[in-house]
């Protein structure tokens, strides 16, 4: 049924529950909701390198929370969970529109009683 | 049930529904290729569509209006872009103004709607993507209710 959606649903929850897992992931992420930040700015508030630093934030992409954008030879990352709510929301609000379309055709084709002929 | 699966693509924002119906290909066709059971299939129930003018070929177009409970009405409309009797048809589903001119600043949806033989009866596929972003908000303003909460948003309650 609909085992397909759970699961890529659970997949996409467990990719972001294992990049939040990391405090420094966490805290990338705090600033990059609040605005856009390069790499490189961000790498200066930690005590690690830029390319560790680099590292969560290819975690923190995979997993679709933040975006990233080229601007000249910054690479510019931003928080995307807003952006990944609505589209969730808009996508469960078609899903139900479409589920009750499904089910008024079943209805209807079931008053009809088709005649098999 | 006859809903059989479902997914959806965020990055795309794309919904695919696939049902399976006992009747065959050639009834769930009709269904949409009569308006007057178009209109009972379309919209929430407690908005019931009236389907005004109606040409399912390549380029037609089928427009409608659903009243609410306070007698409100919302207009729409399907640009029809492939039809493939019994089989498929391709069209862009768009909000309209009462005289059925396309809100342009609200987003329009494809659909693709495919019906194929199983067992006697049909699988029929729904695909339903959305090309931009742009709107987005205006649509969830309109039409989202509470209570179809994603996880999301526990993200937001552990990040925030």
């Amino acid at each position: 049924m609909q085992d397909d959606t759970l699961s890529r649903d659970e997949d996409r929850a467990d990719a972001w529950f294992r990049a939040l897992a990391d405090s420094t992931r966490r805290d990338i992420l705090r600033r990059v909701l609040r605005h856009e930040e390069s790499v490189s700015s961000l790498a200066r508030h930690y005590s690690m390198s830029l390319t560790a630093v680099q590292k969560h934030v290819v975690v923190l992409e995979r997993s679709g929370l933040i975006t990233r954008r080229r601007s000249g030879r910054e690479s510019l990352a931003r928080g995307d969970a807003g952006n990944l709510r609505s589209a969730s929301e808009l996508l469960t609000e078609l899903e139900s529109g479409g589920r009750d379309h499904i089910a008024r055709i079943d209805e209807l084709l079931d008053e009809a009683h088709d005649p098999k002929e | 049930m006859p809903v059989t699966d479902i997914t959806h693509d965020l990055e795309t924002l794309t919904l695919t529904i696939t049902a399976h119906f006992t009747a065959p290909v050639e009834r769930i066709w009709q269904v949409y290729a009569d308006p007057r059971q178009l209109e009972q299939v379309w919209g929430p129930p407690e908005y019931p569509a009236t389907v005004v003018d109606h040409s399912l070929t390549p380029g037609g177009r089928v427009t409608y209006f659903m009243t609410g409970p306070e007698g409100d009405r919302f207009y729409g409309y399907w640009n029809v872009l492939d039809v493939d009797a019994p089989h498929s048809f391709t069209y862009e589903d768009g909000f309209a103004h009462e005289d059925f001119s396309p809100h342009t600043e609200l987003p329009v949806s494809r659909c693709v709607s495919t019906f194929t033989p199983q067992g006697g009866g049909t699988r029929a596929v729904y695909v339903t993507s959305y090309t931009n972003r742009e709107g987005l908000q205006t649509v969830l303003d309109m039409e989202v209710e509470e209570g179809s909460r994603s996880s999301i948003d526990q993200i937001d309650a552990l990040v925030l």
